[in-house]
């Protein structure tokens, strides 16, 4: 038994945190930390600045340009990442679609996709989602026909993708589509590559209940895709989703963005007053704020012991499941009280103070203007990438066996 | 980074195991837990043979374990057999005398070691609450030693331990956190008077009262007045040995919960198949995991600096707390009526894992200690 990271790993941590006092802008990581709305261009500078270094892909294989890190190394980059301030990175062409094309693409996929993704040229979103498919993810009913005429090989698209995040900066999406109606619903699904400005694709966004406007509905119709956007083997789409849910999930508790968030509202509770006493003196705010950081500090261990497990050759299946809903409810629960802890100042919704270059007035404590809206756009986390419930499925099965 | 337990400790685990399961089945236990003695001698004397109190103390103490790691893996295996005997006065008159004893006094460590002195803390009182400052036994110097007066509460194997350590007040207000000594106590001295009585979840305990009891100069143990900061590190260890035993019974109850959600049918099918159960299964083994790290957290803390060992261990106890708890209650629940009965092994280890949240601090002791602790790190 040894927490400790080992001499290599405590000096790539110093590295680590030493790329991120040169190389961060502080704009951005003041914005992150305030949980103020990121655009288009905060995101590309900062995966532009990870790209030059070579830590943009770190999920790849070094073949393909990645660093070739360990788990562990993943962890601490995470980690060190998100106590620093430095943005999520938009995992949807590097974390997904990058290590399904590495291991299910074909040579010319490869070579022209992946270097799109390094170097920003493609910006991806992800077309999984439909109104009737939602956890129930094998019911997608958007149809690709396949078809040959005088323009070529090619499938004809048609259907509607939705929950399509930051698809209003993407030119490319990857889409689970429907090939074969004739079989399971598992066994006739298609993995495609197209391009958001063929005609006939149109999208619309939706605005979710914080005001933001992150995710969208695209629709396709008669939407003409080259056969050679094809993914792997027809009908084999289900298999290479499956791959891209379960890839390299062992920092889906994000530890690090719930520490930076614990720290906040350790800030504000020490600010804001209450019966004359700092909001940390209250017994029942600081019992409430106790059990989250004891459950962290928990889950801390947890996670690490899922990373050694993995880094000892064992596969992170199930496990991350578990991960997965204990550290979305962490999160969720610092970020409940960070919005208690304001008070009253959780009621003002001033949607231009959402932003980093507004300039009017604060009104209350500064983490009051962003604490309501993050807390209501973080309720996205126990219903993505699988709802939590889904997740309880995945541990009653594969981990309980019943 | 490593989770590993070193393979001497996996082999003091399988050893236990393999012990606790041939010779401490749960016929055995029951009647052990629920007899009169609330312990059995000649297994107790086996358990020494195999090393389990040793392990528990250092080499420098006669032991040959005695890190945080060591205690976790004993208690852990004796959780999961629901095992009675007096480990955990062992551990915590043994640990005390170890740290500030006299080379005499901790030659009494060697008796403890071969389980020929059964031991016990005597520190919590019925005006007390799990705290470790609030203490009105009074110790007063008397010719040749000390005089103790006052009554001891609810003291783990109090009726037929002979060794007692108990803490006195010989300066002081009742909560002053000076003024507290430790002395060792004979449990037949004069002026000793043990109420015995059996326990909800098996064992025994005893009320003290003690009567102008006479000891001589050496039955103090530490220095005069300071032993508050011995009594806070003695209950650390008991601490992570309460939070590994409660370990090693859950992940018991979670075994028997998960097969019997596997073969009890209703509706024609195993109770299993249906959602309701699945999910809260599937919570429970979540929680366990979280109690897992949260025991490795505190063992890995127990020879750290103050501050960090103490808010591992109370977040670890706050954590067991809840927890133990709710594998309890939750199991009992899954099992349905059969879970209600004491024929089912299940029912004896949900009252053995609530009933630790009443031992050496319940969950909210331990949660106002970890935010006292974390405040008086930020200063």
């Amino acid at each position: 038994m040894d927490l400790n990271f080992t001499p290599e790993e405590q000096a790539f941590r110093a590295e680590v945190q030493q790329f991120l006092e040169d190389k961060l802008p502080a704009a951005l990581a003041a914005k992150v930390k305030a949980g103020q709305r990121l655009s288009r261009e905060d995101q590309s500078e900062w995966h532009a600045l990870l790209n030059e270094r070579g830590w943009y892909a770190n999920h790849w294989p070094e073949a393909h340009g990645g660093p070739g890190w360990t788990p562990v190394q993943k962890f601490i980059f995470d980690n060190e990442c998100a106590l620093a301030g430095g943005p999520r990175i938009v995992p949807f062409g590097v974390n997904m679609l990058g290590p399904v094309l590495i291991k299910y693409g074909n040579e010319a996929q490869k070579n022209h996709w992946l270097p799109r993704i390094l170097s920003g040229e493609d910006w991806w979103c992800q077309g999984y989602s439909e109104p009737g498919a939602g956890s129930d993810l094998a019911s997608v009913k958007t149809t690709a026909v396949r078809c040959v005429d005088a323009q070529g090989d090619h499938y004809i698209v048609n259907g509607q993708k939705t929950w399509t995040t930051q698809g209003q900066h993407a030119n490319m999406i990857f889409c689970l589509v429907r090939t074969d109606r004739d079989v399971r619903p598992q066994a006739g699904i298609s993995f495609l590559l197209v391009d958001m400005n063929t005609p006939g694709v149109e999208m619309r966004p939706i605005r979710t209940l914080d005001g933001d406007r992150e995710v969208n509905e695209v629709f396709f119709t008669d939407v003409r895709v080259p056969a050679e956007n094809l993914v792997g083997e027809e009908n084999k789409g289900w298999t290479y989703a499956k791959y891209l849910l379960t890839y390299e999930r062992t920092g889906i508790a994000g530890v690090g963005f719930s520490v930076a968030a614990l720290e906040k509202l350790k800030a504000v509770a020490s600010r804001v007053q209450r019966n004359g006493l700092p909001l940390d003196q209250d017994p029942q705010f600081a019992a409430r704020m106790a059990k989250v950081e004891i459950d962290l500090e928990n889950m801390k261990t947890t996670n690490l012991r899922v990373i050694a497990a993995v880094a000892g050759g064992g596969v992170p299946g199930a496990e991350s499941s578990m991960l997965k809903i204990r550290g979305t409810e962490i999160r969720q629960e610092i970020l409940s009280l960070i919005r208690r802890a304001v008070g009253p100042y959780a009621l003002p919704f001033i949607e231009e103070a959402q932003y980093s270059d507004y300039a009017g007035e604060a009104v209350g404590p500064k983490e009051a203007a962003t604490a309501a809206a993050n807390y209501f756009n973080y309720r996205k986390l126990s219903i993505f990438g699988g709802s939590n419930e889904i997740q309880k499925n995945i541990i009653s099965k594969m981990i309980l066996g019943l | 980074m490593n989770f590993e337990p070193t393979d001497d400790r996996r082999m003091l685990a399988d050893t236990l195991n393999r012990f606790v399961s041939e010779q401490y089945g749960f016929e055995t236990r029951n009647a052990i837990a629920y007899g009169d003695v609330g312990m059995a001698p000649a297994l107790w004397s086996q358990f020494a043979e195999l090393g389990a109190i040793g392990a528990l103390f250092s080499e420098a103490d006669g032991g040959f374990g005695g890190e945080g790691f060591d205690i976790a893996v004993v208690f852990e295996a004796l959780g999961r057999g629901l095992v009675v005997e007096p480990f955990l006065g062992a551990l915590l008159v043994g640990r005390a005398l170890a740290a500030v004893g006299t080379d005499a006094q901790k030659a009494r460590i060697a008796e403890l070691i071969d389980g020929s002195t059964i031991g016990a803390l005597a520190h919590d009182e019925p005006g007390s609450h799990y705290e470790l400052n609030r203490v009105s036994t009074r110790a007063e110097r008397s010719a040749g030693g000390w005089t103790l007066s006052g009554a001891k509460a609810v003291v783990v194997q109090g009726d037929h331990a002979n060794l007692l350590l108990v803490s006195a007040r010989t300066s002081g207000a009742v909560d002053s956190e000076d003024g507290i000594s430790l002395f060792l106590v004979p449990g037949d001295a004069a002026g000793v008077s043990r109420r015995g009585m059996g326990r909800m979840d098996g064992g025994r305990v005893a009320e003290i009262t003690l009567d102008n009891v006479q000891l001589g100069a050496d039955a103090l143990l530490g220095a005069e007045g300071q032993g508050l900061a011995t009594l806070e590190r003695t209950v650390g260890t008991g601490v992570l040995a309460l939070c590994a035993e409660a370990l090693g019974a859950m992940e018991v109850a979670k075994r028997d919960t998960l097969e019997y959600l596997q073969t009890r049918k209703q509706f024609g099918v195993a109770i299993g198949s249906f959602q309701a159960l699945q999910h809260r299964m599937a919570d429970l083994l979540l929680e366990i995991e979280q109690s897992r790290s949260a025991v490795i957290n505190a063992a890995a803390a127990l020879d750290g600096d103050r501050l960090t060992r103490e808010r591992a261990l109370s977040a670890a106890k706050a954590t067991i707390g809840r927890i133990g708890a709710l594998v309890a209650e939750e199991s009992i629940q899954m099992h349905g009526g059969i879970g209600m009965t004491w024929e089912l092994p299940l029912s004896h280890y949900a009252k053995r894992l609530v009933m630790i949240d009443h031992e050496l601090g319940d969950e909210d002791h331990h949660l106002a200690r970890f935010i006292a602790l974390g405040r008086e790190s930020a200063q």
